[in-house]
C-alpha cells in the first residue's frame, strides 16, 4: 500500500517537474542561442546573463549577405537527403534479409558493423582526405554523401532490424506460400508493415546527417560545404563573433528543430513501441 | 489432384535431428491429421510439404512431381496459420485477392471469387475492415478464404484453432469438415489435440520425436493401437496403463483398458478390483471418476454414467471387460 501511495505522489508532482527541469535544461541552450542571436556582438561577449538588450536583425542580414547562407543550407538539403535515401536503399535490403533469413554469420555481421562505429572518426581522417583527393571528389557532393551514407548505415541496419524482426514471421511466410517475390516481400508487406520504423530511421539518419561536422568539414572547402562547415567557417581570424556565430548556429540548427518539431510523434512512437504491435 | 507423398525425408537443424527418415503417403481428397505432443515434429513436417522448410535429404512429392527444390509458391499448396498470418494493413477484400493478384488473376474473377468466399464463411459484411477490427473466428475465416480462392491441390492447416476460445473451436472444426466434404481437396492439419484428430480426419498420422509411431483411421489408432504411446494419447480420457502383477495375470508387461470399459458399482465384492474414489467429476452425460488403491495404476480413470452418485471416499468396484483389454510387451509394443 506504501508503495502505491508513494508511487503516486511522484507521479503527480516529483515526475512533472523532473521532466519540466530535465527539458528546460535541454532546451536553455538553444534559447540563449536565438536570444544572443538577436544582440549586437557588443551586447553577445558581456559577462552578465543579459535577457533585456535592444534587439538586432543585423546578424542574420550579414548572414545571408556576406556568407551565401542558401548555398550552404542548398547543400546541407542535398547531401542529407541524398545520404538518408541511399541508406534506406542499401538498409533495407540488408535488414531485411539479416532478420527473416538469417545465417550463424548474422550476428556476428551486425556486431562488425556496430565496432565500426567504435572507430575514432580521426583515425581515418588521413586516409579518407588522401583517398577523396586522390581520385578526385574532394569538396563535392558525391563526398559528403558516400561519407554520410556509410558513417550512418550501421546505424540504419540496426534500427531496422529491430523493426523487422517485430514483423512475425507468418505473415512473410503466408506471403510467400501466396506466391510473392522477394521485391514484392519487401514492398508489399515489410515497408507497409514496419512503415512507422523506417520513417522513424529515415528521420533521425537525416538528422545525423544534417548535423554531421567532422567530415563535412574536413572534406570540403567551398563548393560542397554545409551550414555546420559555415558554423566552423565562423570562427573568424579576427576573433569570436557571438551574435553572428549565434545567428548562423541558430539558422543551421532551425530547420531540423522544425521538422523535429513536426515528427515527434511519428519519432517518439517508433523508437519506443516499434513497428506493428 | 493433391497426392502428397514424403520419400525418406530427414530434417536436421544443425546437428539436431527433428526428423529421423520418414515415409508417408497422402491419397489424393484425404484428410489426414499429423498429431502429437508439442515439440514432436508435426509442425516441421507440415512445413517441408509446404516448402517453408528445406529437406535436409529426401524428397517431397506433390502428384508425381518431386518439389523437393521447388519453392513454396510454386508448390500450388495453400496454408492456415495458427496465427491466422494475416496482412494486418490490407482489408478483408485485398487479404483475400492477395493470392490471386499475385497469380495475376483478372479483376473481375478476383471479384466473383471474393464474394463466393466471402458468401461461403459469413464474411460479406466485413470485407472492407481490416483484420484488427475483427474476431478471432472471423480472422480465420478470412484465413480460410485466402486459402479457397487459389483453388489448391491441397490445404495445409497448422494448428489453426488453437487460438480460439472453446465454443468456436468446435464450431470451426465442423465448418472446416464441411468445407471438406465440399470441396474434397487434400487437407493435411497439424494438432496437438487428439479430440480435433478424431472428429476430423480420414486417417490420422501419429507422431513422437520425429518419427511416425502409427498412421491408421481414427477407429483403428483407438481400438488397435500399436504401442502404449498411441494407446496413451488417442482417446479421452486417456487409457489407463496397469503394470506389474495385474498384468503379469495376462501375460504382458503393460495392459491397457480404457475408462469406458471398466465397469463400476458400490456394491460389495461385485468387480475384479477394489478402490476409493479420489474426485468424482460429474458432467451430467458423463461421470469421470478417479480411482485410487489398485495396483500398478494409481489413479485409474472409469468412465460412468451419469447417474451414478460416488463422491470423495467411497469405496468402488471395478470390472474390466476382459475383451477389450489392451496388452503390450516390454518394449511397449502391442502384443
Amino acid at each position: 500500500m506504501a508503495i502505491v501511495a508513494q508511487s503516486t505522489k511522484f507521479g503527480t508532482y516529483g515526475r512533472p517537474i523532473l521532466a519540466w527541469a530535465v527539458a528546460i535544461l535541454f532546451f536553455f541552450p538553444i534559447f540563449w542561442l536565438v536570444l544572443t542571436s538577436f544582440k549586437t556582438d557588443a551586447d553577445a561577449v558581456k559577462p552578465e546573463f543579459l535577457f533585456f538588450f535592444t534587439p538586432t536583425l543585423d546578424n542574420y542580414a550579414n548572414m545571408t549577405e556576406n556568407y551565401d547562407y542558401w548555398r550552404f543550407a542548398t547543400n546541407s538539403i542535398i547531401t542529407s537527403v541524398l545520404a538518408t535515401a541511399v541508406a534506406l536503399i542499401v538498409g533495407i535490403p540488408a535488414a531485411y534479409a539479416m532478420a527473416f533469413d538469417p545465417s550463424r554469420h548474422t550476428k556476428d555481421i551486425l556486431m562488425w558493423m556496430l565496432s565500426t562505429k567504435m572507430l575514432p572518426a580521426a583515425a581515418v581522417l588521413y586516409p579518407m582526405t588522401f583517398l577523396a583527393k586522390g581520385i578526385g571528389i574532394y569538396d563535392t557532393h558525391f563526398v559528403i554523401i558516400l561519407v554520410l551514407t556509410l558513417v550512418n548505415l550501421p546505424i540504419v541496419i540496426w534500427m531496422l532490424f529491430t523493426y523487422f524482426k517485430e514483423i512475425p514471421k507468418d505473415i512473410i511466410e503466408a506471403a510467400q506460400m501466396d506466391g510473392i517475390n522477394t521485391w514484392g516481400e519487401i514492398k508489399e508487406i515489410l515497408i507497409p508493415l514496419a512503415w512507422g520504423g523506417i520513417a522513424a530511421t529515415a528521420l533521425l539518419t537525416f538528422i545525423f546527417c544534417w548535423n554531421e561536422a567532422y567530415w563535412t568539414v574536413r572534406l570540403t572547402t567551398t563548393e560542397a560545404s554545409t551550414l555546420s562547415a559555415l558554423i566552423e567557417g565562423n570562427r573568424a581570424p579576427e576573433g569570436l563573433f557571438f551574435g553572428r556565430l549565434s545567428a548562423v548556429s541558430a539558422a543551421a540548427v532551425g530547420p531540423i528543430v522544425v521538422l523535429g518539431w513536426f515528427c515527434q510523434k511519428q519519432l517518439v512512437r517508433g523508437l519506443s513501441f516499434g513497428a506493428v504491435k | 489432384m493433391g497426392r502428397i507423398v514424403l520419400e525418406k525425408v530427414v530434417k536436421r537443424f544443425g546437428e539436431t535431428e527433428v526428423i529421423p527418415p520418414l515415409d508417408l503417403t497422402i491419397e489424393e481428397g484425404e484428410f489426414a491429421v499429423f498429431v502429437g505432443p508439442s515439440g514432436c515434429g508435426k509442425s516441421t513436417l507440415l512445413r517441408l510439404i509446404a516448402g517453408l522448410e528445406d529437406a535436409t535429404e529426401g524428397k517431397v512429392i506433390i502428384d508425381d512431381e518431386d518439389v523437393t527444390q521447388v519453392s513454396p509458391s510454386k508448390r500450388g499448396l495453400a496454408m492456415v496459420f495458427q496465427s491466422y498470418a494475416l496482412y494486418p494493413h490490407m482489408t478483408v477484400r485485398k487479404n483475400i485477392a492477395f493470392p490471386m493478384r499475385m497469380a495475376g488473376v483478372p479483376e473481375a474473377e478476383q471479384e466473383e471469387k471474393i464474394a463466393a468466399a466471402a458468401n461461403s464463411l459469413n464474411l460479406t459484411d466485413y470485407l472492407d475492415r481490416k483484420p484488427g477490427q475483427l474476431s478471432g473466428g472471423q480472422r480465420q475465416r478470412v484465413a480460410i478464404g485466402r486459402a479457397i480462392v487459389r483453388n489448391p491441390s491441397a490445404f495445409l492447416f497448422d494448428e489453426p484453432l488453437s487460438n480460439l476460445d472453446a465454443a468456436l473451436r468446435v464450431g470451426m472444426r465442423l465448418e472446416i469438415s464441411e468445407m471438406h466434404k465440399k470441396m474434397q481437396t487434400t487437407m493435411i492439419y497439424v494438432t496437438h489435440d487428439q479430440v480435433e484428430a478424431m472428429t476430423m480426419a480420414d486417417k490420422i498420422v501419429v507422431l513422437q520425436a520425429g518419427v511416425i509411431e502409427q498412421v491408421g483411421s481414427p477407429l483403428e489408432l483407438y481400438h488397435k493401437p500399436r504401442n502404449k504411446f498411441v494407446a496413451g494419447f488417442i482417446g479421452s480420457p486417456k487409457m489407463n496403463l496397469i503394470d506389474g502383477a495385474e498384468a503379469k495375470k495376462h501375460g504382458a508387461a503393460t495392459i491397457g483398458i480404457r475408462p469406458e470399459h471398466i465397469a463400476v458399482s458400490t456394491k460389495a465384492n461385485k468387480g475384479a478390483w477394489k478402490g476409493t474414489v479420489g474426485v468424482a467429476e460429474h458432467l451430467g452425460s458423463d461421470t469421470f471418476i478417479h480411482i485410487h488403491g489398485i495396483e500398478g495404476c494409481d489413479p485409474i480413470t472409469v468412465r460412468a454414467g451419469g447417474d451414478l452418485e460416488v463422491k470423495h471416499g467411497d469405496t468402488v468396484y471395478l470390472s474390466p471387460d476382459p475383451a477389450l483389454i489392451h496388452k503390450f510387451d516390454d518394449a511397449g509394443l502391442r502384443i
